[in-house]
């Protein structure tokens, strides 16, 4: 009897195991060659642009080495996986996929000799892009500079890095198929989830994350992380204290920077300079769709809410120098950090190091002409739930590329100690946001500081 | 009252504990290589050393200083007894106005102390927060390799003798 | 710019400027009238060899110079000058530059003029001392003077006595005009001229010694900063300063109409002051700025002067091929990495101003004219700051000392610019707008060549009336700018280098001077010539091109100049210039040359670089150049002075331009005004120098700026099969140019 019902259930796993290794097997799709010259150049600025939005180039290029060419490593909490070569070089590039190999991965993750890809590649977002876009980012990666550069194996533990896993996962977790339109809003917000939903993947960083890796459904848009930065919030959950417009969004997406929030540090960089080769309907498209998601609010509201925040932070900015006598630490401000006295040579305090390390360009009033960075009471990572995107930047700064004009804010990781450092961000958030004091900043910068990522450079 | 430690001295500073090191080791203690070049962490020509660090010292308030080991190119060495970065500048002739050269060259100290043989590219993108409005980069570069084998060779010569 | 004898002067004000005859020829004419030959350079301005020589009782030499050190490394090469022919070693030698109560008036230290001008009068002043030393000694020792030789120090004689040089001078000696012509050293026997000699001035700056204006430190001294307007033409409406006169450190709130400045003990003091002052302080707006993506629109709309500098033959042939282009300039910033700094004390009516302004002469004149003070009663005296690169804001920041110390007689008083005043208001490289039409006939020699260039004024720097400083437009009582001047041909301002050095049997060139000013400008280093140069060596290769000629072979085709022959051939042979040569793909070579100002040094270079498809990035490669500077006293000065030219015009080339809006210029510190860092720097450059001993000296530090702007394009050109004519060759252009 017992016998029966082990074998039965033997039999069972076997048959069902052999279902799913049947269901998950794909085939090789036999290599083409499809010469650049073949492609219609209208498609090929299409896809350009298409590119720009899903920033393939970010994944897909090391720093310092060609576009395209792979190499680029993807922190997962499963090891490191490299993106892959997608030059068209028909040896180590997909030279010689065709273009139903080339849609079959973006649409089921699938490489054209029948391997799945691992879901780092977000093709849970891609497989949601049109044929019709497909073909024409096919025509434009088709028509770059092949690059002869083999791929590198992923990093990844066994036995995660069985590729039958991969497949499981899509099992649970890849939901194929266009995204139905929502008739009740405009054709403009319609055009915005698409790209974003598609090939803009914002989920893949601004979603939380399952203990399998997959983005949370009920929980979308609702933060994540990339690269050791947190993403924030885009939905109601945003630590912005002022709701962000669509025209403010677009005005970030476009110029990298938004007056009223900050500017686009971190992965957003490099996804922001890509930006720029959008078309500006796109661009405004996926705007209105990212500003839909934190909920309404009208305008005279978010303008009251704006004024608040920042009477309350320049209330508290002092950038009115105080009497030589240390009277800095015994000032009133109400919330201001317990002062030191200059006496007491151990710790300076975080207001002393603000106003002689930061208050050259960050303080708010005054007339001082210099690219002005962002209202510090507006800004974003200062009123996050957690410091580690403000640690961040105090650490490594801001730098624009090479012979661009953009924000340069020196990294202060060298020349402030962690002590300092932890006071400094604490007197920063107690001094511009209104929202409680991060508790327990020394753990957060021990962990930020761990998680050093390299500086990416992408086309 | 803050106490700084510079070039291995200590100095007693009564000023305003915000005041940015730059000044202090300009007016106070009337050094004269870290120079103003913008006062926003921009151009490096305000450049030193804190426990090894290059740091701007333009925006760097001596409160956040004390107990900590500050140098400048003082402590490098003198116009007698060039240490082996100010040699090599003077070797190769680097500088034409001379204004950036101090930071340029506690930049390279710093790299040189954590890279003894740094690649051309590692040079480059270390000096990269140093600006050079005369366009001496490239004597730049050639002066911190000289200086980069010049301190290996020191180094090895030491380690003989030490043997 | 050349500082003019008087007369010419004179008949220049007078005249307003207009005048087409070329200035260089008037100082001959004149002397020619009074059969009087010329001296050779400024000690025909300045005749008395001892306003040049000084040698003491115990031999000491001191040498004394109007040009200034700019970081160009003229006092070692003025050493080496006087050295060689004083016969001393150079060591030996104290050299004091650009005072105006200690040295030779010579003007500006610009225009590369400086070996021209003052090295070729301290060479012939020292000889002629030398001369002098051998006939003293002559009398003193009773032997003739062939049996007499000067050296290290001593006139030696043939039967061995000797006689040192501070024992044969007594008081007048060396008090008697210098002599036409010198007893000059064969080159051949030259010891330190043309022989390696390391600048005397960097063992000190590179350890920490004093050297700048701003290392100093007299007792006494304030710290003072200025609150500059909002944009040009602001007026200070409302200010109460009672708080900040209040704050620690500060001594007083100096105010003079709409010029605004605070002094203070310490120099935070001061900067804390002067942002609670600038927060205070209430403007009321000056005129609108242009809007700035229709800049060029509005430049040609303007009126202007139109002086016709080149017509020869019978211009507008056509031949096989024309072709025709249009090349721009942006205003382009200075940009000194040290901000301008002055120190000025005023005490028993006398202002005495310490700055690293290029003419020291000038700037007394115009200081005094502000002030209403006589000329005696102002001293200028340089001091070395960073390098200027023309005319910065050095004399806005001495108006502005002097301005702040006659509101505190008795204490020197320092002022240092901020980044975001000398961004703002430093006077810019002009905007600058040519077209270029070329005929070639059937066998692609050039017939035909018409060009057109659009500037304004290329000096708008402090000569006499204060109009020029800064603050002196500010004050209560206002001094308004006087109008600008066209520097004349063969000098040129704005056409600077616009007549091309090429053999064509029919040209015309017009120069269109524009007197309306947008924009504050002035000099900046190169002057029309880095444009010229980028349009005229740009345009050389797009006939080139036409002709289905190498871009070398093509230029050697059409120059008459063997000197120039020589360089072309020499930097093309140490690049390994192929005509025809394949490059892989995205990388690009490219060629160019000129003489700067057709008069001074010869310049020609050869670059490879890559264009990164994806972004329009350009990564410069190797550079070769080949520089001719007559008679070359410091090798290592010339490389460093044109590897210096090449990498900063590659910066000015690839990156930069002024950005403004309506209410004032928006570029105010490096953010906004990137400039070329490390990473992007050239891969390498080397320097060939022709050394032609025994010729002129021919000016240097600004013939690499234009030939480098252009071989870049030329190269950018090259290697993607598109022609930018717009600077700077940004990224952005070149991508759009390219295309997907």
């Amino acid at each position: 009897m017992v016998w029966r019902v082990l074998l039965t259930v033997v039999v069972v796993i076997g048959v069902a195991f052999g279902a799913f290794y049947a269901w998950a097997w794909n085939s090789e799709i036999p290599p083409t060659n499809a010469p650049a010259a073949l492609f219609d150049p209208g498609i090929v600025a299409k896809g350009a642009q298409l590119a720009a939005v899903g920033d393939c180039g970010i994944c897909h290029t090391q720093a310092g080495a060609k576009p395209y060419a792979g190499g680029f490593p993807v922190q997962t909490p499963f090891g490191t996986i490299y993106g892959t070569n997608i030059t068209p070089d028909p040896e180590t590039g997909i030279g010689s996929w065709s273009e139903t190999a080339f849609r079959r991965a973006l649409h089921e993750g699938v490489d054209r000799t029948g391997n799945h890809l691992y879901p780092a590649f977000p093709y849970d977002h891609f497989t949601h892009a049109t044929d019709s876009d497909i073909g024409a980012l096919y025509a434009f990666l088709m028509t770059r500079e092949p690059v002869a550069k083999a791929n590198r194996a992923p990093a990844v533990p066994f036995p995660l890095n069985v590729r039958l896993f991969a497949a499981g996962w899509k099992l649970l977790f890849l939901h194929k198929g266009q995204i139905p339109p929502d008739a009740s809003k405009s054709a403009e917000w319609n055009r915005g989830e698409y790209l974003a939903e598609s090939l803009g993947h914002c989920g893949a960083c601004h979603t939380p994350r399952n203990v399998l890796g997959a983005e949370k459904r009920d929980a979308q848009f609702a933060g994540g992380q990339s690269e050791g930065w947190l993403a924030p919030a885009l939905n109601a959950a945003s630590p912005a204290p002022v709701s962000w417009t669509a025209e403010q969004v677009y005005a970030y997406l476009h110029n990298g920077f938004a007056k009223q929030h900050g500017l686009a540090a971190g992965p957003m960089q490099p996804v922001v300079r890509n930006l720029k080769k959008a078309p500006d309907a796109d661009l405004r498209a996926i705007a209105t769709y990212v500003a839909s998601l934190a909920g309404s609010q009208n305008d005279a509201e978010r303008e009251q809410k704006m004024q608040a925040t920042l009477d309350f932070a320049r209330s508290r900015d002092s950038k009115v120098p105080m009497p030589l006598s240390g009277a800095i630490t015994t000032s009133t401000r109400a919330g201001a950090e317990p002062g030191r006295t200059n006496d007491d040579s151990t710790a300076p305090s975080g207001a002393v190091i603000f106003l002689g390390a930061c208050a050259s360009c960050h303080h708010s009033g005054g007339e001082l002409p210099v690219s002005r960075p962002i209202e510090l009471g507006l800004s974003t990572p200062v009123n996050a739930p957690d410091p580690a995107a403000l640690l961040r930047i105090v650490l490594d700064g801001i730098h624009p590329s090479s012979g661009e004009r953009g924000p340069i804010m020196p990294g202060f990781s060298g020349a402030l100690t962690d002590p300092q450092i932890t006071a400094l961000v604490s007197h920063v958030r107690s001094q511009f946001s209104r929202q409680p004091a991060w508790p327990n900043i020394a753990a957060a910068l021990t962990k930020v500081r761990q998680n050093k990522e390299p500086a990416t450079e992408a086309p | 009252m803050t106490v700084l430690n510079v070039n291995g001295q200590q100095h007693r500073i009564d000023v305003d504990p915000r005041t940015p090191l730059l000044y202090v080791l300009r007016n106070e203690l009337k050094l004269n290589a870290a120079k103003f070049g913008c006062g926003l962490g921009q151009c490096g020509a305000c450049t030193v050393l804190v426990d090894h660090e290059p740091v701007f010292s333009c925006i760097l308030p001596i409160s956040v200083l004390e107990g900590r080991y500050i140098r400048t190119v003082e402590g490098l060495g003198s116009e007698g007894r060039p240490g082996p970065v100010q040699s090599a500048f003077i070797e190769e002739q680097a500088a034409q106005c001379g204004y950036c050269i101090p930071g340029m060259m506690m930049r390279a100290q710093g790299l040189l102390e954590h890279n003894a043989s740094p690649s051309d590219a590692q040079i480059r993108d270390a000096m990269a927060p140093n600006l050079c409005r005369c366009g001496t980069q490239m004597r730049i570069l050639r002066a911190v390799r000289r200086a980069a084998k010049a301190m290996m060779a020191d180094a090895g010569t030491m380690q003989e003798t030490a043997k | 710019m050349n500082a003019m004898p008087p007369l010419t002067r004179r008949l220049l004000l007078t005249t307003g400027g207009a005048l087409v005859v070329s200035f260089a020829l008037l100082p001959k004419l004149a002397a020619l009238a009074q059969n009087v030959p010329k001296l050779p350079g400024d000690l025909d301005k300045t005749p008395m060899l001892d306003s040049w020589i000084a040698i003491d009782a115990q031999g000491r030499i001191t040498v004394f110079a109007g040009k200034a050190e700019l970081g160009q490394g003229i006092k070692t090469a003025l050493i080496q000058c006087a050295a060689e022919e004083i016969e001393v070693d150079p060591a030996g030698i104290t050299l004091i530059t650009a005072d105006t109560e200690r040295t030779p008036n010579e003007g500006y230290t610009a225009g590369s003029h400086s070996m021209q001008d003052c090295g070729t009068a301290i060479l012939n002043a020292a000889a002629q001392v030398r001369g002098i030393l051998i006939e003293l000694a002559a009398t003193r020792l009773n032997l003739p003077a062939e049996q007499l030789k000067a050296t290290q120090g001593t006139v030696v004689a043939n039967d061995g006595r000797s006689v040192r040089y501070g024992e044969l001078l007594t008081g007048q000696d060396l008090h008697r005009p210098a002599q036409p012509t010198s007893p000059l050293k064969d080159p051949k026997n030259f010891v330190v001229i043309g022989k390696p000699m390391q600048r005397v001035d960097i063992p000190g700056k590179l350890t920490g010694k004093p050297a700048y204006v701003q290392d100093m430190r007299p007792n006494g001294m304030l710290q003072a900063r200025v609150v500059r307007p909002p944009s040009y033409g602001a007026r200070l409406t409302q200010l109460d300063a009672g708080a900040v006169e209040t704050m620690p450190g500060v001594v007083k709130v100096v105010r003079d109409g709409s010029f605004l400045a605070v002094a203070a003990q310490g120099e935070f003091q001061a900067i804390d002051a002067m942002q609670a002052l600038s927060a205070l302080a209430k403007w009321e707006q000056g005129p609108v700025l242009p809007e700035q993506t229709t800049i060029y629109d509005t430049i040609r709309q303007l009126p202007s002067n139109d002086t016709t500098i080149l017509d020869k033959g019978t211009p507008g042939q056509q031949g096989a091929h024309t072709v025709r282009a249009t090349y721009h300039r942006p205003y382009q910033l200075h940009g000194s990495i040290g901000p301008s700094c002055a120190l000025a004390i005023f005490e028993a009516d006398k202002l005495t101003v310490w700055t690293h302004s290029q003419g020291v002469y000038p700037l007394r004149n115009a200081l005094a004219d502000m002030l209403h003070m006589p000329q005696q009663q102002v001293h200028c005296i340089h001091v070395e700051g960073s390098g200027c690169y023309g005319h910065n804001a050095a004399d806005d920041v001495a108006a502005d000392a002097a301005l702040i110390a006659r509101a505190i007689p008795g204490r020197p008083i320092r002022v240092q610019w901020m980044r975001e005043d000398e961004h703002g208001w430093e006077p810019f490289g002009p905007a600058m707008i040519s077209e270029a039409s070329a005929s070639l006939d059937a066998n692609g020699k050039l017939i035909d060549w018409q060009y057109d260039v659009w500037s304004n004024t290329h000096s708008t720097r402090p000569e006499g009336p204060a109009g020029n400083l800064l603050a002196a437009g500010y004050l209560a009582q206002p001094f308004a700018q006087p109008a600008p001047k066209p520097i004349p041909q063969p000098e040129g301002g704005g056409d600077r280098n616009a007549i091309p050095i090429y053999t064509v049997p029919n040209a015309r060139v017009i120069s269109h001077f524009i007197s309306q000013m947008p924009l504050r400008v002035s000099a900046l280093r190169a002057l029309g010539a880095y444009h010229n140069v980028f349009s005229i060596e740009s345009f050389m290769d797009e006939l080139a091109h036409a002709a289905g000629a190498d871009p070398v072979e093509f230029r050697l085709r059409h120059l008459d100049d063997s000197r120039a022959h020589d360089v072309v051939t020499m930097a093309a042979k140490e690049f390994g210039w192929q005509p025809d040569a394949k490059l892989p793909r995205g990388h690009g070579r490219g060629f160019a040359f000129a003489r700067y100002k057709n008069l001074a040094a010869y310049c020609a270079l050869a670059l490879e670089l890559e264009v990164e498809h994806e972004t329009g990035a350009v990564k410069l490669g190797r550079i070769v150049v080949a520089v001719d500077s007559g008679q070359a006293v410091n090798h290592d000065g010339i490389r460093n002075q044109i590897e210096g030219a090449i990498v900063q015009s590659a910066s000015w080339t690839l990156y930069e331009e002024v950005t403004f809006g309506r209410d004032g210029i928006t570029s105010r510190d490096w953010s906004s005004f990137p400039m070329m860092r490390f990473p992007a720097a050239p891969e390498s450059i080397e320097v060939h120098v022709i050394d032609r001993a025994g010729e002129k000296f021919l000016g240097t530090g600004e013939a690499g700026q234009g030939p480098a702007a252009a071989a870049i394009a030329n190269a950018i050109a090259d290697a993607t099969g598109a022609r930018l004519r717009e600077l700077p060759l940004t990224a952005a252009r070149i991508k759009a140019a390219i295309g997907i």
